[in-house]
């Protein structure tokens, strides 16, 4: 018995499991939207964008690890997808995207919502397709999700023109695909494995910088039983936030660009560092001529192409992050009394120092609302587990510094491609998969507006997300380097003309609530979050002042942060520095 | 160092464009690169003449590995090798002097005429890029009306091989 494309294609995401598609139909799309109708086991979400489509299917597969799955029609429907496929490229986010093309008798021709999908994704993608024959297009689909999931995952586009939908074939769904030019490795050398131990049992400053790989190889039990096994201290870049209980005794928070100061120091003064999973982005490193000097380094990464890339590399290791890890700690288990206790103790008394510089302490007010307050109060009222997304600028910088996150996968942010606009499409896709949990999307006025049609969707299948907008009037961060680095000209930083938020949400048929003073923030959360049927537009008016620190400024090195002006540390930093 | 690479990828439409996106992307150097189907039509073979430090060559390995498209790679400098490029080259020729002159340059060069006109002479020789840069310097002095490269073949000496 034969069916059509379009029915192929329903198939084989009734044969993946596929729960959601996110997705916004168009002519090109028809024959497979009238499949989709025709069936009950694969829910679509119809999106108000197309960004907002691949951005709710980056959100879903973030916090559940499965795909995300996008289904868009031809010419604008793809370019709109460009966005949100290259945030989920930059950040490894497993993805399929189906793009319906102009049938293939018209490619080339310039036809009417025709563009060359697979040339514009190309190097945004982990591996993109067209389908030109029905025959292969279930083959194709097959490896689409082993592509998009297996090594280091990453989006794949599978482009099919409409004849191709709507012609017929047999259907048969491969239960695997075998690719002789693509065989990830996820066990790790075991010789380099046991080198890397070595190393580390011989450190007398070591460190553990984790990245997203230890978060997307869901590596966070061997990395919790490492750390607590060699009682060394560990840090996170902001995609790996979760992957180590930020209570945990020896995490010593986020480092980077605004990392704590611990961090820093520590990843500048280590001798021996265990990166896991994470690929010494320039945010992470500042300027790679002062980064770590001396520092013997193991790397593991699924993907070789990431090892050594920045920074020389003494042991690298090519496998899973959790495999890898796992084989750590059966090495090193048996061996702990070669560890130079005496040298670590040292080493922890000065991280204690550092530690004691105190560099996320702010000054709070009664009579303005410091952001940073907002997200404290937000992570007290929601005991700490709720599933976080944001956009980009100061208000993700300050969630991922005050909102401790216990658990991988529930801090949801573009970090690699810093997408405006990311963060309520991306609580669409979280809520979605976690229909009881807590799901919040701190954001700020300048980026919850790029995707702010998003709320229509909420409302059509009754997404109780809770939006905590901080709005201080500006694009913050723009603002913050401004004031910074060009002599507070603050060139079309500010948002001039901002709706009226509460009445917004309202006119979409949410909840709004406008908070001004510290002290009502703590009741005006809780009310929020015990609205667990609705969505909540908290509109926050914060302090339009505030920036973000610490703060390694672009080209500078771990050791040259800058400090809260006034803070406790900032006279022992500059002198130190001078 | 200037480094030669050769590629066995999938032989599919859109192969070639990733690997030049990847170069153009990267912003590796690309001196020369050429493709054509192997003795198995499912593979198609590509010959990169790239430059750079160790490691940026050791990235443009990786990330060419890491291309769907790739099979296999080999990177012919680390071991002995043979490189071999095609050129055509069409030569304006007045009177039988010069025609004499380019004659016995092209046999110094064991090049071979391969078309010939009462004002032009076509010419093919083949060999390494120095031997090739050499002629084309020997016939500098007469009128050089076209030239056509073929960019770099190579192969590995001996027993060495890059296959499936």
């Amino acid at each position: 018995m034969t069916i059509t494309g379009a029915e192929i294609l329903v198939r084989c995401l009734q044969d993946e499991q596929i729960e959601f598609i996110f997705g916004y139909p168009g002519g090109a799309a028809l024959h497979i939207y009238d499949a989709l109708y025709r069936q009950e086991a694969v829910k679509h979400i119809l999106v108000r964008h197309e960004q907002g489509a691949t951005h709710a299917a980056d959100g879903y597969a973030r916090s559940t690890g499965k795909p995300g799955v996008v289904l868009v029609t031809s010419g604008p429907g793809v370019t709109n997808t460009v966005t949100g496929i290259a945030t989920a490229f930059m950040d490894s986010i497993p993805m399929v995207v189906i793009t319906a093309q102009v049938p293939s008798t018209l490619i080339g021709d310039d036809a009417f919502q025709e563009v060359d999908t697979v040339g514009i994704t190309r190097p945004c993608v982990k591996h993109n397709f067209l389908v030109k024959d029905v025959a292969d297009l279930a083959t194709t689909m097959k490896k689409a999700f082993y592509l998009a999931t297996s090594g280091r995952p990453g989006p794949v586009v599978v482009d099919v023109p409409k004849d191709i939908t709507n012609e017929t074939a047999a259907y048969d769904y491969p239960k695997r695909v075998a690719m002789r030019s693509y065989q990830p490795r996820s066990k790790g050398h075991s010789k380099q494995i046991a080198r890397g131990v070595d190393l580390l049992l011989r450190a007398k400053r070591p460190i553990i910088y984790t990245g997203g790989g230890a978060v997307l190889g869901d590596a966070q039990k061997p990395l919790r039983e490492l750390v607590d096994l060699l009682g060394f201290p560990c840090t996170t870049t902001l995609m790996g936030l979760g992957a180590i209980a930020a209570s945990n005794r020896y995490f010593l928070g986020m480092l980077g660009m605004h990392g704590t100061y611990e961090s820093n120091m520590a990843m500048h003064d280590c001798d021996v560092m265990l990166a896991v999973g994470a690929r010494f982005d320039d945010r992470v490193t500042g300027d790679l001529e002062k980064f770590s000097p001396g520092t013997r380094i193991v790397q593991i990464d699924i993907d070789p192409s990431s090892i050594g890339k920045n920074v020389a590399v003494e042991v690298p290791i090519v496998g899973d992050c959790g495999d890898v890890l796992g084989e750590m700690v059966k090495l090193a288990a048996p061996r702990l009394d070669e560890i130079e206790r005496p040298a670590v103790e040292r080493w922890w008394r000065q991280i204690d120092e550092w530690k004691s510089l105190d560099s996320l302490a702010y000054t709070h007010s009664d009579e303005v609302i410091k952001p940073q307050y907002v997200v404290q109060k937000m992570m007290e009222v929601t005991g700490g587990d709720a599933f976080v997304t944001s956009d980009v600028g100061q208000h993700q910088m300050w969630a991922a510094q005050y909102y401790g996150f216990e658990a991988p996968r529930r801090w949801i942010n573009s970090g690699g491609l810093g997408t405006m606009g990311f963060g309520l499409p991306a609580a669409m896709g979280v809520q979605l998969a976690h229909p009881k949990e807590a799901v919040a999307c701190i954001t700020g006025d300048a980026s919850i507006i790029m995707c702010i049609q998003e709320l229509s969707t909420c409302k059509q299948y009754d997404l109780p997300i809770k939006v905590i907008n901080l709005n201080n009037r500006y694009m913050g961060m723009v603002r913050q380097w401004q004031e910074f680095f060009y002599d507070r000209r603050y060139s079309h930083s500010y948002m001039d003309a901002l709706p009226d938020f509460v009445a917004l949400a309202e006119s979409f048929g949410h909840a709004g609530m406008r908070v001004e003073k510290p002290a009502e923030v703590e009741d005006a959360l809780k009310q929020a979050f015990a609205m667990k049927e609705r969505l909540v537009f908290v509109d926050v008016v914060t302090d339009p002042a505030e920036n973000v620190y610490p703060m390694i400024a672009a080209g500078k090195g771990h050791n040259e942060m800058h400090l809260k002006p006034g803070c406790a540390g900032e006279a022992e930093v500059e002198r130190e520095l001078a | 160092m200037r480094r030669i690479i050769s590629v066995l990828l999938e032989n599919e439409a859109g192969a070639l464009s990733r690997v030049a996106g990847l170069f153009s992307a990267r912003g590796y150097n690309i001196e020369s690169l050429t493709v054509a189907p192997t003795d198995d039509d499912s593979l198609s073979r590509m010959t990169i003449v790239t430059f750079g430090t160790d490691q940026i060559i050791e990235q443009i390995t990786k990330q060419l590995n890491k291309l769907i498209e790739v099979v296999k790679l080999s990177d012919l400098t680390e071991g002995h090798h043979i490189e071999r490029e095609l050129m055509l080259v069409k030569v304006g020729t007045t009177g039988s002097d010069q025609r004499e002159e380019i004659k016995r340059l092209n046999d110094i060069f064991r090049g071979r005429i391969i078309d010939v006109t009462d004002s032009t002479y076509t010419l093919e020789l083949t060999g390494n890029s120095q031997k090739v840069d050499a002629f084309l310097e020997a016939l500098a002095p007469f009128e050089i009306i076209e030239v056509v490269r073929s960019g770099i073949s190579g192969i590995g000496r001996g027993k060495r091989a890059l296959k499936v």
